[in-house]
């Protein structure tokens, strides 16, 4: 008997032939993104906003993945995005003054893009390593300000760099983000997210989540798992700040502060730590309601001083909404659960196997 | 040599003052086993208070000796309501709750009072938030330089009244503090509240009344740190909480958290090293010692210097 699982995806990767099946999501996306690409490449600002969104997703999916799915609890994660866009952005500004000549001129910048991409989230992920290591010894609070303390210190060893251009920053980083490389990273994100998830390292995470100590009685190996998630988290942070190094084209340390660790914090568990799907709803919600909230102010003829106000009046809204979350509804919009889970997408039908975590699991 | 000494006065004038902060850390701490987070804040809504009185008594009246207690009383009055109130409308219906919850409660407190200070909010002519333009605190102390070593004009070591007053200040509530927690009965209820807050309660302790007292006692140490740190710095704005604040939790961390002499001795330690680093290295480097140091220390000795190695039941 196969396993039955409530999620679309699987049932639709059910019917797809074997060799198949870990290809088949990228069989369907590329050529998806591709059009949606050709499609929006008339509309400007429709594309600078969704690869704004696009960051945030793959920094809420990747944090998810240390702060859902392992029950750490990491501050810091504006840290490693900060990482991610100085060395990438270091490496494409150089790689950008030779070029690869045999190749067109395009395809040889994407050539470059993703190998600058590579380099920053492999330097993050080095970091996330060393960060990772601490978490041996620590715990809850006590990793949460390391982490903290990890990311300020990034920021003040970059301010203090001249190869990073100090407090002005990194100039001149070729635009070379495009629509369809920043979503195919998040959906790179998501794939991956999911598989970790699914598979007998995910089980190992959600198992260190639900008790450390139960966790490493049967057997899991609870030190490199926390270490491993912390990597994995880290490289796709560096990655979205690749990304958002190479369509910003200007990096500065101001852009890697405290605030935008914890607006990320903010996103997953406002979409329920450890899920998924829910760091994503949350992601393009929380980023897209400024602007909207803007655009709607300045539709209804209010001042833009008045709008202005209500953009300063994101981050205390965060503050409250985190501490409402919390007190009313702390497992956030979906919990551990993911969007299929809803009753709304429920199939009828035996019980899934195998069950999902009891309810608020992650806290 | 003479720089030496001077740093040396420098960095424990410093260090007092992250003391009296990290104090509140070390009480909440023992009592509900919870970073709060908000503490820096409360530290800077002191300030502003003080900020207020000071202004709506005219710069003449706040300087008189009656005149700076009453700022000092008013921004510690201030504080303790603040504390009171996070206390019960954020943390008590949380209590029972994964400290993990309680963490995010705190952080988003904290996010709230730092942040909400920016904006810039006046109803009829009364400011209610400041906004984010650092303001300046007045001189309600006129600095003097009480010791003078060496040429007036350049001279070696100075020591200055406002340092003096701050380090007597501060031992004076640490004092205060001490006896406290060890010789009143309120000392004892919230020792026992720590150990064991169900237990307490069986005991007859009041242990919401007791959770609530020390979290606005926290909060009048904060508020008095903060008054102290704006006469030192003279330069207030809604962020400063979170950056000493974050630094008097370091220090509150160094001297193992929970244990008060710890949490002096570790405030001392921070205040000293990162003069230290600023006198003979450079300033710009401030901001990342004590997180270096926090990361050092917890690495080598996670309990801190002085705190009880506890190992985990099962």
């Amino acid at each position: 008997m196969t396993p039955v699982t409530t999620s679309p995806v699987a049932r639709v990767l059910q019917r797809v032939p074997v060799p198949l099946r870990g290809v088949f999501p990228f069989l369907v996306a590329i050529p998806l993104l591709a059009c949606v690409h050709f499609a929006t490449s008339g509309a400007p600002f429709f594309v600078i906003l969704s690869l704004g969104v696009g960051v945030n997703v793959i920094l809420a999916v990747s944090l998810n993945i240390v702060n859902g799915m392992t029950g750490q609890f990491s501050i810091g994660h504006a840290g490693f995005m900060a990482v991610g866009a100085y060395t990438a952005g270091l490496t494409s500004t150089i790689l950008s003054e030779y070029g690869l000549s045999f190749l067109p001129g395009a395809v040889s910048d994407q050539v470059m893009f993703t190998l600058s991409l590579a380099v920053g989230g492999a330097v993050a992920a080095a970091f996330g390593f060393l960060v990772g290591l601490p978490s041996l010894r620590l715990k809850g609070d006590y990793l949460a300000i390391v982490t903290l303390g990890f990311g300020e210190i990034i920021r003040v060893i970059v301010q203090n760099t001249d190869v990073f251009g100090r407090a002005l920053g990194l100039r001149g980083v070729p635009q070379w983000t495009s629509m369809f490389s920043c979503w195919f990273i998040v959906f790179l994100t998501i794939v991956v997210a999911r598989r970790i998830a699914a598979s007998t390292h995910g089980r190992s995470l959600l198992a260190i989540r639900e008790d450390e100590v139960a966790a490493e009685a049967m057997g899991v190996n609870t030190t490199a798992y926390k270490v491993r998630s912390f990597v994995v988290a880290a490289f796709f942070a560096g990655l979205a700040g690749g990304v958002f190094a190479h369509y910003q084209s200007i990096v500065n340390p101001g852009s890697f502060t405290f605030v935008k660790s914890m607006e990320i914090v903010v996103i997953i568990v406002a979409g329920g730590l450890g899920s998924t799907t829910g760091a994503v709803v949350a992601a393009v919600f929380l980023t897209l309601l400024p602007e909207a909230l803007r655009s709607i102010f300045l539709g209804l003829g209010v001042s833009s001083e008045t709008a202005q106000l209500v953009d300063q009046a994101r981050m205390p809204i965060y503050g409250i909404l985190l501490v409402l979350i919390m007190l009313l509804r702390p497992q956030g919009l979906f919990g551990t659960r993911e969007l299929w889970d809803l009753a709304l997408f429920k199939p009828k039908g035996p019980e899934h196997f195998p069950p999902r975590p009891r309810e608020g699991g992650a806290l | 040599m003479a720089e030496l000494v001077q740093h040396i006065i420098n960095g424990v004038a410093a260090g007092t003052i992250y003391a009296l902060v990290a104090l509140g850390y070390t009480m909440v701490y023992g009592v509900l086993k919870l970073i709060n987070f908000a503490h820096g804040d409360v530290m800077m809504v002191g300030c502003y208070a003080g900020y207020a009185s000071a202004h709506t008594m005219g710069t003449t009246t706040a300087s008189s000796f009656i005149g700076v207690t009453l700022v000092f009383l008013i921004s510690v009055g201030a504080c303790a309501l603040i504390g009171f109130l996070i206390e019960r409308f954020a943390y008590r219906p949380l209590r029972e709750k994964p400290r993990l919850v309680a963490l995010i409660t705190a952080i988003g407190v904290s996010f709230t009072i730092s942040y909400g200070f920016q904006l810039n909010l006046s109803l009829g002519g009364l400011t209610i938030l400041p906004g984010a333009s650092p303001r300046a605190f007045p001189e309600v102390i006129t600095p003097a330089d009480w010791l003078v070593v060496g040429d007036p004009n350049y001279p070696d070591i100075v020591l200055r009244n406002t340092q003096v007053i701050s380090v007597l200040i501060a031992v004076a509530l640490m004092a205060a503090l001490q006896l406290l927690v060890f010789r009143s009965r309120f000392g004892v209820a919230m020792r026992a509240v720590s150990f064991d807050h169900r237990t307490s309660a069986l005991m007859g302790i009041p242990v919401d009344r007791v959770i609530a007292l020390t979290f606005m006692l926290g909060s009048a140490l904060a508020a008095g740190a903060g008054v102290l740190y704006a006469i030192k710095d003279t330069r207030i704005e809604p962020l400063m909480g979170t950056q000493v604040g974050l630094k008097a939790f370091v220090a509150a961390v160094i001297g193992g958290i929970g244990h008060v002499p710890g949490a002096l001795v570790g405030a001392l330690l921070l205040g000293l090293v990162e003069e230290f680093v600023v006198g003979y290295g450079s300033s710009t480097w401030r901001d990342a010692v004590a997180f270096g140091f926090l990361i050092v220390v917890l690495l080598f000795k996670p309990e801190g210097l002085f705190g009880r190695v506890s190992a985990e039941k099962v």
